[in-house]
């Protein structure tokens, strides 16, 4: 016990129930808050339940499904019952918080869920006399009738309901950070095993990082007074141990941080409550930290949970485990009543008796089933003269809303019960190791048949479980195999020497006994509510139901009964349920087996999962660098991708269709500009970059010349289009490969990928340059006098720069790949200057493009354009199903070619056949009707349904340069339909079509060479 | 003839962190994307007037201009002088590539006691000085972004990366760097 700390509490400060002279908390240091709308003084440093039972609460919720009168059970993250809401403000509220973890802090406000309209008071609790109907399983028998009720009336209600607490519907306004981290040693709990095990591993060197869930290190020693260590009160020493520790540079030490996932390769999630205590956090710190962290190796030592005894009407408020009454007497002072009975089979409990009696507190009887307790302990309670009833169960139990009696019978029958006047009762049927992390890391437990324990058996990851979590609990064999433990996993990291450490414990009393699963008066012929999982209202009985319904595989008795799956995921009632299901079935434990224990051991809020990734951080958003001149333009923005891309660039009194018709028409008659930086960009270099682009693309490139350009297609090995572009020779070994936008990325893991593993021979390289080049297009007939003077060393005439060339050379006085091409069908140019000189050039040109009324252009009008000129985008006219011959572009196949990506599939007969699905243009009869892009396409509109579909629209336009519509599509045996008359049905009406060919304007197609 | 362009910066008017890390944009630099095999390697690196490093994460620095290990073959080239390094590589007249990167990238310099700290909030390597020594570099990740890490001192580092990412990249590390000062 820490002297400085213990002062006497001279008033009933922080609560009645505050016992003079015992925890560890200040008395001077007293927080306020409201639990209900009622004002209540904790100390700091308590949880949010040692407060609430300090102030005589124990009625904390109500249950999930029988609304019965729930209390305090635990006083650590196993709690099943008292799951609050906690507020800072609306933003900042939290449902389901557990009592027994919540510290207090001044002006927090708590409420209690699950209960309409007070805790005290719930009409909920008639599900209570009700329950014969909800049994196990109920929901997939009662509410099946009739059918479409379940929908529209059970579900909702019964999730109305049964729901448990209430999401807050405001932005959580808190910080949520996130961290990776890395070490030799990881130790996972900061116990007596977990505090020595750090010890041995950092004298070694080792990088160590240490956490705990709890707000200060030392585990089982915040109840387990018994315990000294190197001759010094347990409790101490750890606080003393983990101040060393976290004195050296190699150590971390986390507190209120859970390690809750054991992932692949030693990888652990952890996840820190940064403010959660803090009454006033700094604004800039984070709420939580989550932590993943690789290491090399790791150390479980999570110690034990104590499981409660399984009896009638074991659920009132003040019936909890002998731990938690001890944590609270121990750690914060506090009794959890005046009249406290004891039901158990296992000696723990008799250790918080005697605490609880030397405390001033009466204990009326300690009531054990087992005929012969633990010598040592039956000894000191006669001793302390403490009544002590083996052979004896409790059978029952009374109190509305707290326990008020314990029913108490010879186990072996026969004698009349003895009721007991009680205002608290704490059981103990024995301790399980928390074997969570072990069996996440994808270990596999063993049964260890003489203390009835599931143990670590074979390890799958490179970790070591030490002390009460691997079943040791005696205190000298702890701290020895905790030494061990730290030392081995820091040798294996790489560290050679020994801590030579050496400690020393001792305890009170040794401990004996325990069991698993119902206890006397619970048993099959027993028509009782014994409760096992308390959060989820499963009861002893509902085992025994799953089991007659034939569920004999504990998986399927768990979801029949939903044992173990509320938010404390089973840590008390698991074995339990277990055991129940074992003796039923006529089988052994091991045989029934344990059900999967998965992340996250206990409940983690989004905040800690998203982290940082949210608002600008969730996603990285891309802009050209013209973006803000765009922007300053009054251009709409869309998203294509990551990308922001200029949409459309409306003037007052615009809408979107007004603004596309205008710069459609704009570009046609005068010169357009546009933003297309975004296109994918691959430098292709090296001697044989030719030659590798010949095994890429259907198309040949040992022809094009230096200087020249060329459309070309790419296809993936089953003969279908994966995307297309330009493609310049710069120079004999340098090719400027454009992509899709949206095809960038994969385009170019494309290439490295057959680069890498089908053309390794090949002297080329493949850098991405993107975002090198800011490109700025200019399309239309008088495209080249706004650039003519802007340009320095390129001749621009048709003669010395055709349709599809490049080069190189000055705009603005910055270095240009020039491109002459067209997206458009006009005359058309391509300026790439290097990105940072994107905005200046942008603005050189705009100014001219004004002058001669001309304008910018979004995406928008680009997508009409290149549809009245057919010019296909990859993604929207093709879906990956589409052959170069069924999009009208088998003149980019070589025909003379005997090997690029694709070639042999797109022989394959199903890519051959007659009546494929072909690309061709629609005209609708009425050319005043645009048809919707998705539309379905049918022969006869008149058939009966389900219609024969022929295809679907893909592209649809109302072209003002066209003075009608305009749409591509996909249609079964399309090329051979070229004026026939199909239908789109739509719901409202059908819409007569004409298939065309894909070109709309200027089919001669002459304006291109203008 | 119309006025010459000016450039106009990516991360223009960036800068912050806490009272653990300073993060400042890093002035514009020449980069180039240098891929080779081992045989042209010597040549290169007397063309450069560094010696290109060949083992993974190492880097070499000769005044202003650093190479940094990328891969087997590739390295990043980056001289902090406007310099042309494609046309002193092309003087080595051995085979290779090299492309002009130098708008295509752009730098965050990460500088204080919380520096690793605050690239570690979305950078999942092991940044100890004994693994990530000062010289290092590495083609990582950075939350959804790709970097070029680069540690430039035992507290400072250069975040390279692409630059439609640098309002990503540098509002993680902002975010990164509050975190740090906790």
């Amino acid at each position: 016990m820490s002297g400085a700390k213990r002062t006497v509490n001279a008033d009933s400060k922080g609560g009645a129930n505050r016992i003079p002279g015992k925890g560890r908390l200040t008395p001077a240091k007293t927080a306020r808050f409201t639990f209900d709308g009622r004002t209540y003084q904790g100390l700091q440093g308590d949880t949010v339940a040692s407060a609430l039972i300090a102030n005589g609460v124990h009625l904390v919720g109500r249950s999930f499904k029988y609304h019965r009168p729930r209390g305090i059970v635990s006083a650590g993250p196993e709690e099943p019952n008292a799951l609050i809401d906690v507020m800072r403000d609306n933003a900042r509220r939290q449902p389901n918080v557990r009592a027994t973890v919540q510290e207090v802090f001044d002006g927090m406000t708590v409420a209690s869920q699950n209960r309409y309209p007070s805790l005290t008071f719930d009409v909920g609790g008639i599900n209570n006399i009700l329950a014969p109907f909800f049994a196990a399983g109920f929901y997939y028998k009662t509410f099946m009738w009739p059918k479409q009720a379940w929908k529209s009336v059970y579900e909702p209600r019964i999730r109305a309901a049964a729901g448990l607490g209430v999401s807050p519907t405001e932005d959580d306004t808190d910080e949520y950070a996130s961290r990776y981290a890395h070490c030799d040693v990881l130790v996972m709990g900061a116990g007596v095993a977990g505090l020595t095990a750090a010890l041995a591993a950092a004298a070694t060197g080792a990088r160590v990082i240490l956490c705990d869930e709890q707000p200060e290190v030392g585990g089982a020693l915040h109840y387990d007074a018994g315990v000294t260590i190197d001759g010094q009160d347990g409790y101490a020493w750890a606080q003393d141990a983990a101040r060393r520790l976290a004195a050296m540079d190699n150590v971390t030490v986390l507190t209120r941080t859970t390690a809750f996932g054991y992932y692949a390769q030693n990888f652990v999630a952890l996840t820190e409550r940064v403010t959660d205590h803090v009454s006033r956090p700094a604004r800039s710190a984070p709420r939580e930290r989550l932590w993943q962290v690789r290491a090399k190796r790791v150390v479980i030592a999570t110690g034990a949970i104590e499981r409660h005894m399984v009896f009638a009407n074991n659920d009132r408020p003040g019936i909890m485990l002998a731990s938690a009454a001890r944590t609270y007497l121990n750690h914060f002072g506090v009794a959890v009543g005046r009249k406290v009975g004891v039901y158990t089979t296992h000696d723990s409990a008799y250790e918080a008796a005697f605490d609880l009696h030397r405390a001033g507190i009466a204990i009326p009887a300690i009531v054990d089933s087992r005929e012969q307790p633990g010598a040592e302990v039956l000894a000191e309670a006669q001793a302390l003269g403490i009544e002590v009833l083996t052979g004896h169960a409790v059978t029952d139990t009374k109190g509305k809303l707290r326990v008020s009696s314990i029913t108490v019978r010879r186990v072996s029958g026969g004698s009349s019960a003895r009721s007991i006047v009680v205002d608290a009762l704490i059981t103990s049927s024995g301790w399980t190791p928390s074997v969570h992390m072990f069996s996440q890391s994808r270990g596999k437990v063993a049964f260890d048949a003489e203390t009835q324990r599931f143990l670590p058996g074979i390890y799958a990851q490179d970790c070591v479980s030490v002390g009460a979590c691997n079943g040791t609990t005696d205190i000298a064999a702890t701290l020895a195999e905790a030494v061990a433990g730290g030392e081995l996993a820091a040798q294996a990291a790489g560290f050679s020497g020994s801590a030579r450490l050496e400690l020393s414990g001792t305890q009170a009393f040794a401990w004996t006994g325990g069991m698993a699963g119902a206890a006397y008066g619970a048993g099959p012929e027993d028509d009782v509510k014994a409760f096992i999982d308390f959060q989820n209202d499963v009861c002893a009985k509902d085992i025994r139901l799953a089991v007659r319904e034939g569920m004999h595989s504990i998986e399927h008795i768990k979801r029949f009964t939903t044992n173990g799956m509320a938010t404390d995921q089973g840590k008390l009632s698991n074995i339990h349920g277990l055991a129940i299901a074992a003796e039923t079935l006529g089988r052994g434990i091991p045989e029934v087996g344990l059900t999967t224990f998965r992340a996250p051991y206990t409940p983690v809020t989004f905040g800690t999962l998203i982290g940082h990734s949210r608002g600008d951080l969730f996603d990285p958003t891309r802009k050209t660098a013209m973006h803000e001149a765009e922007e300053a333009m009054g251009a709409a923005f869309e998203d294509v991708g990551q990308w922001k891309r200029a949409w459309y660039y409306p003037r007052p009194g615009e809408d979107m269709h007004a603004a596309v018709n205008r710069e459609c028409r704009t570009v046609r008659e005068t010169v357009g500009m546009f933003d297309a930086s975004t296109l994918g960009k691959i430098e292709v270099v090296g001697p044989d970059a030719a030659a590798f682009l010949n095994l890429i693309y259907t198309n040949s490139w040992d022809t094009l010349k230096p200087g020249r350009c060329r459309y070309g297609i790419m296809l993936r090995e089953d003969g279908f289009i994966y995307d297309d572009g330009v493609v310049g020779r710069m120079s004999d070994d340098r090719f400027h490969v454009t992509t899709t936008t949206g095809g960038a990325a994969r385009v170019m893991h494309h290439m490295e990928d057959y680069l890498q593993t089908e053309f390794p021979h090949l002297n080329v390289w493949l850098t991405s340059a993107t975002e090198q080049w800011a490109v700025i297009a200019l399309q239309g007939p008088k495209a080249r006098e706004i650039i003519a003077p802007l340009v320095e060393g390129i001749d621009l005439s048709n003669e010395a720069f055709p349709h599809m060339s490049v080069t190189e050379g000055q705009i603005c006085g910055v270095p240009t790949r020039l491109f002459r091409m067209s997206f458009t069908g006009e005359l058309g140019f391509e300026v790439n200057v290097p990105a940072d000189f994107g905005p200046a050039v942008w603005n050189a040109i705009r100014e001219r493009v004004e002058a001669v009324d001309g304008c910018a252009y979004g995406t928008e009008t680009m997508h009409v354009l290149r549809a009245e000129k057919g010019y296909i985008i990859v993604g929207q006219d093709t879906d990956g199903t589409l052959t170069p011959d069924d999009a009208s572009l088998s003149w980019a196949v070589g025909k003379k070619k005997t090997d690029f990506v694709g070639i042999r599939g797109m022989k394959r007969p199903d890519l051959v056949r007659e009546g494929r699905k072909q690309l061709v243009g629609l005209l609708t009869k009425d050319p005043s009707v645009v048809l919707e892009e998705g539309a379905q396409i049918v022969a006869d509109p008149n058939q009966p349904k389900p219609m024969t579909m022929l295809g679907h629209v893909t592209s649809s336009y109302w072209s003002e340069n066209c003075g009608r519509s305009i749409a591509m599509a996909v249609v079964a045996g399309g090329k051979a339909r070229l004026g026939q008359t199909l239908y789109v049905p739509m719901a409202d009406r059908t819409i007569a079509v004409e298939v065309s060919d894909m070109v709309f304007f200027d089919k001669e197609g002459g304006r291109i060479h203008g | 003839m119309a006025d010459l362009a000016t450039r106009t910066l990516p991360l223009r008017g960036f800068h912050g962190g806490s009272a653990a890390v300073r993060l400042t944009p890093a002035a514009p630099a020449s980069r180039l994307s240098l891929r080779a095999k081992p045989d042209a390697v010597e040549a290169l690196s007397t063309a450069l007037g560094l010696s290109l490093p060949t083992r993974p994460k190492a880097s070499v620095t000769i005044g202003t201009r650093h190479a940094l290990w990328l891969g087997p073959d590739e390295w990043l080239v980056i001289d902090e002088t406007d310099t042309d390094l494609g046309s002193l590589a092309a003087a080595a007249g051995v085979l290779h590539s090299a492309t002009d990167i130098s708008h295509r990238n752009t730098a965050v310099l990460v500088e204080g006691p919380g520096a690793a700290a605050a690239i570690n909030a979305g950078c999942p390597q092991d940044l100890s000085l004994k693994t990530f020594p000062v010289g290092a570099g590495s083609r990582t990740v950075f939350g959804k972004a790709e970097i070029v890490l680069y540690r430039t001192g035992e507290t400072t580092f250069r975040v390279e990366c692409w630059r439609s990412f640098a309002p990503y990249v540098s509002g993680l590390l902002a975010a990164g760097a509050q975190d740090a000062g906790h």
